[in-house]
Parts: structure tokens; C-alpha cells; sequence
């Protein structure tokens, strides 16, 4: 094992992100026998995520604590992340396309003069060389991108596309703790306000309940609210939900907001404008709820419902609920 | 204050994508200044009418991309530049059109660089970043408040959904997520006074720079549609018979709940 792939361990609120297991599903397929050694960074106890991600396949991990981890900040985590680049000399790196992964690894690509493929969906290997899958145009196309030349593979992937590997809790591996002076911050976050309701995140999510104008009221949202929590899923909205004030920008999805590729998106209330399919078109299972039986979204739905969503919802609870088809 | 916007034409959000010959063809497509652009550009504007200054718009493209910065300026920025590589690169990446950027701000007196947080056709975030860091400039992605006083600035930044409030001082490049402002239409006379602003024209010759300098580090080698959905399945009957077919469907049938 004389290739080494480094990938990311993310931690959010104290947890390790889904997508940081991802990586490692990801680093195999660049390379089957390479060591893929973790980088877990933040402030405090990091022996439980750094042992998560051996039990997902990483075979060495470092973890790095330091007070400047504590909040996220581009220089912080870039320091941290080339310096162990620096001292590993990995032939390839992969985090998760996130708020963190898409800010600090252009950051490490332009100092180190590397390309990046950001948001890749999928890797395959072709006569030796590793192609990677990227939507554009907000997944209306895609594209095939390469290294142009034997440089670092660097790329992120979009959470919920690569399948993580079965872990195994009898997995051990070497977790070494390096001390990196963090220093020299020129961004300094005085305080995270946490706005997202707690549960699933909305990229990560496997469901995702989204509303549109239909939905008539931020109350009318309360509905997707519960039927999210049965599900152990998201809920997410369209751009006239968002600008209608029924909820958050930060649910939006579609070509501006957010991309989500879940196993079910059940869209409620959603006409289904070009913009918000963009945003959603790629999910595998797709539930339209709609009063209108012409609404475009149903074109793209394997399943539809015409009906009135305020009838439809507490029914479709209800059967959930007495079924108890419940997912974790 | 000297503040710049990098920006960027993109399709128009309602333009189906066809492929043909393994390219996204642009062929009578609408060209639009990219959405998330469109607020920096509005941001870059209310910041000056606060703190004084210029305003200057900033991007790369081809003859075709005077269109979206006549806009711009429209809009109420002061001048434009242009720096045209249609005669010089058939292709680049991020990397390219960081590098075309750093040489543009070589030797430039720079408060604040504004860009939007991604392009929404490429949609890869990374030029505003991996510009900062040529610049060695602190950089602040996706944010959706920015308040300025003796050169400290404040920021809200989005994070997928929280916010975080960060402090930093100039200067600083910035990249705009939405709810940041309500881009501005513009006026008549705003049309008009737009024709008579400077563009400026540049080609990678004017920046000291040459084909080689900017070589792209990736390639994209295959350009190709989803494959299209089937047509699905519209359920009948009573809504609560339907409601329950559902709920079959989805466990038995596509395993999903």
C-alpha cells in the first residue's frame, strides 16, 4: 500500500456528517488497494468520529483538535488539511461537496495549484484513468471531467450519490492525534446562530418533503413538518414557497438553492416550473401531489395524486402512521 | 472604495439544455448575468452609495458578454472590463479563470471583491476562493449580510441554513448567496447612461499572460443529458384509496419507505 487517499472526516455539531463515510466509499474507487487515511478536524475529544470512520473503512486516521477548529473558518481547516498533505504526500483527496467542502478546497487547489472537481456524482476508472461524473446546469446535463495531468486527484462529492460501505465496528486501524499550531485567522466567527430546525439535513436527507405555493401558508408547512418526521426525512420548498415568505431561502430548492438527489422527493403543492426540476429531476423516486392535473410536475412523477394536499396529507399520515412503515 | 464584482453570463434559467457533438449547444439560447451575480452586483452598488466609490464589473467571455455588462452598469455600476480569450483559449477551468484574474488585479488597489457563491451552469463555486487565495485575501462564501464601518466588516454568512456572523477587515472577497438583496430592474435611463460608461477590452496579451500561463488542470472529456423519465403512474379512485395505494407503491414497489 504505497498510495495513500486522504479524505475528510466533517464534523457538524459534534457529529460526524453522512457524507464523510461517503468519502471513503469514494477513495476506494480512485484507487482499491491505496491506504485511505482520514483527516478529522475540530476542538475536543475526536477518538469517537476518528474510530467511526476505521469502522467505515478508513485504515489510519489523524485527528487534529485546537480551539481554532471550533467554528469553521477557510484558513483554519486549510492549514490543517496542507499541512498533513504535506507531510503524507496523498495521490488523491476527497471531501464532501458542503458548505465546508466547497469553501476550503478551492482555497487548497489555488495554493497548491491543483485542479478540483467539485460535485461529483459518481467514478469510474477507465484503462487506468479516473473519470468523474459532475452535474451542470443544475443536473439538466452532466459532464465527464478528468485530471489533465498525474496531479493530486482532488475532487468533492455530492452527499447521497456514492454509497457509503457497510461498517464494520471490528474494524481497527492506527488513530494518531498531531498537534498543528492554528494561527494567524484573519475571519473570525463570533457566533453561530442555529436557524435549522433539528433532524435531517436537507442535502444528506434519503426523503425529501417539499412544498410549493399550494401550500398557501407557512402554517400549511406544519403538515410536511410531520409527515418529514414519520419519514426520518427533509423538508424542502420551492422558490415561490420561499418568496411567498412561507419558509426559509435555505430550503429552497432548484436551479438557484439547493440540488438534492434523495431516494423519494414528494413534492406538494409544486407546479413544477423548469427551475425547481432542475433541482430535484434526479431523484429516484418522485411523488407528485398536486390539485392541478395539469401541473408540469407531474410529467416527471413516477407517482401522482391529484387532490387537494390539505386532504391528501393528513390521509397519507394517518395510513403512515397505521401501517407503521416507518424508517429510521 | 475600490470595489469589484467578478461576473459571469450564464444561460437563462428557463433555456432547456440540449447536447449535440458533445457540447451543451448555445444556439439562439438567452444569456442572462448569472442570478447569484445579479446580488453581488446590487450589494456592490448599495455599498458605494453608503461608503463612496467605484464600482467595477469584471468579466471573462467573448465579444457576446458586453450584453451582460451594459446591464450591469445599467444597474448603476461605473465601469466594466472585459477580458475577451475567445482568440486565445479554446478551453480552461477554474483554475484558468482564476489565474486570468489574479494577473487583472495585479498591482490594483482592492477594498472589496464581490462574486456570486456559484454559476448555475458550471456550478462549481471555486473562482472566488481560489482568487482570494492568489490575492491572498481572506474570502467569505455564501453570505447574506454585510455591513461595513472604518474597515471592519461584518458579515452573516449562510450555512446551509444556519448563519454564522463572522468579522474581518478589508479587504475581503466575498461571494453572494440569495437573500443577500433584491437585485434591482433596470431603468430606462439607466439603459441609457449605461451606453456611455466605459467597457474596457482586454486579451490575455494586455495581462502579461499567455496560453501556457493558464492551461487548464482538468478536462472535460463527455457532455450528456439524463436519461428521461418514464412516464409515471397517476393514481385513482377515492383519495383515501388512492392515499393507500401510495403508501403500498412506495414500500412494495419502489422500496423507498
Amino acid at each position: 500500500m504505497n498510495e495513500k487517499i486522504l479524505v475528510i472526516g466533517e464534523l457538524q455539531h459534534g457529529v460526524l456528517r453522512k457524507v464523510s463515510y461517503e468519502t471513503i466509499a469514494a477513495a476506494k474507487q480512485l484507487n482499491e488497494n491505496a491506504e485511505i487515511l482520514a483527516l478529522v478536524l475540530g476542538d475536543g475529544d475526536l477518538q469517537q468520529p476518528a474510530e467511526e470512520m476505521i469502522h467505515y473503512g478508513a485504515n489510519r486516521v489523524i485527528t487534529v483538535s485546537h480551539a481554532n477548529l471550533s467554528n469553521y473558518t477557510s484558513e483554519g481547516y486549510g492549514q490543517v488539511i496542507m499541512e498533513v498533505m504535506q507531510d503524507e504526500k496523498p495521490s488523491g483527496m476527497i471531501m464532501g461537496h458542503t458548505a465546508v467542502g466547497k469553501d476550503v478546497t478551492p482555497k487548497i487547489a489555488s495554493r497548491l495549484e491543483l485542479g478540483l472537481i467539485s460535485d461529483a456524482v459518481a467514478i469510474e476508472k477507465e484503462n487506468g484513468q479516473v473519470i468523474f461524473t459532475r452535474p451542470i446546469y443544475s443536473g439538466k446535463a452532466f459532464e465527464k471531467k478528468v485530471m489533465k495531468n498525474d496531479g493530486l486527484l482532488f475532487a468533492t462529492i455530492r452527499p447521497n450519490n456514492i454509497s457509503a460501505l457497510e461498517p464494520d465496528a471490528s474494524r481497527t486501524g492506527d488513530i494518531t492525534a498531531k498537534e498543528v499550531d492554528v494561527k494567524d485567522l484573519r475571519t473570525i466567527v463570533k457566533e453561530v446562530v442555529r436557524k435549522k430546525t433539528e433532524g435531517v439535513d436537507l442535502s444528506e436527507a434519503k426523503i425529501v418533503i417539499a412544498g410549493g405555493r399550494g401550500v398557501k401558508s407557512a402554517e400549511g408547512f406544519n403538515a410536511l413538518y410531520e409527515l418529514a418526521d414519520l419519514l426520518g426525512g427533509a423538508v424542502g420548498a420551492s422558490r415561490g414557497a420561499c418568496d411567498a415568505d412561507y419558509c426559509d431561502y435555505s430550503l429552497q430548492i432548484g436551479q438557484t438553492g439547493k440540488v438534492v438527489t434523495p431516494d423519494l422527493y414528494i413534492a406538494v403543492g409544486i407546479s413544477g416550473a423548469i427551475q425547481h426540476m432542475a433541482g430535484m429531476s434526479n431523484s429516484k423516486v418522485i411523488v407528485a401531489i398536486n390539485s392541478d392535473e395539469e401541473a408540469n410536475i407531474f410529467k416527471m412523477a413516477d407517482y401522482g395524486i391529484v387532490g387537494d394536499l390539505f386532504e391528501v396529507l393528513p390521509l397519507f399520515i394517518e395510513e403512515l402512521k397505521l401501517q407503521g412503515a416507518l424508517v429510521s | 472604495m475600490n470595489i469589484y464584482v467578478l461576473l459571469k453570463k450564464t444561460f437563462d434559467t428557463e433555456e432547456a439544455i440540449s447536447v449535440s457533438g458533445n457540447q451543451i449547444d448555445e444556439s439562439g439560447a438567452e444569456f442572462i448575468i448569472n442570478p447569484y451575480d445579479e446580488y453581488a452586483v446590487e450589494e456592490a452598488i448599495q455599498q458605494r452609495d453608503k461608503h463612496g466609490g467605484t464600482v467595477t464589473v469584471v468579466t471573462i467571455g467573448d465579444e457576446d458578454s458586453e450584453k451582460q455588462l451594459r446591464t450591469a452598469l445599467a444597474m448603476g455600476a461605473d465601469d466594466a472590463v472585459l477580458i475577451n480569450t475567445s482568440d486565445d483559449l479554446d478551453e480552461g477551468d477554474q483554475f484558468t479563470t482564476a489565474k486570468i484574474l489574479e494577473a487583472f488585479f495585479e498591482g490594483k488597489e482592492v477594498d472589496l471583491i464581490l462574486a456570486g457563491n456559484v454559476a448555475i451552469d458550471e456550478a462549481s463555486g471555486q473562482v472566488g476562493p481560489r482568487l482570494a487565495e492568489r490575492l491572498n485575501m481572506p474570502f467569505i462564501t455564501t453570505i447574506v449580510k454585510l455591513d461595513m464601518e472604518d474597515g471592519m466588516v461584518k458579515i452573516d454568512k449562510d450555512v446551509e441554513g444556519d448563519l454564522e456572523k463572522i468579522e474581518v477587515s478589508l479587504p475581503v472577497l466575498v461571494t453572494c448567496q440569495q437573500g443577500l438583496n433584491e437585485p434591482r430592474y433596470t431603468s430606462l435611463p439607466g439603459i441609457m447612461k449605461a451606453k456611455k460608461k466605459p467597457l474596457e477590452q482586454l486579451e490575455l496579451d494586455d495581462l502579461d499572460l499567455d496560453e501556457d500561463d493558464v492551461k487548464a488542470k482538468t478536462a472535460t472529456i463527455s457532455i450528456f443529458l439524463p436519461p428521461k423519465k418514464q412516464a409515471g403512474r397517476m393514481l385513482v379512485g377515492e383519495t383515501g384509496e388512492q392515499v393507500k395505494e401510495l403508501v403500498g407503491l412506495l414500500s412494495s414497489e419502489a422500496k423507498v419507505i
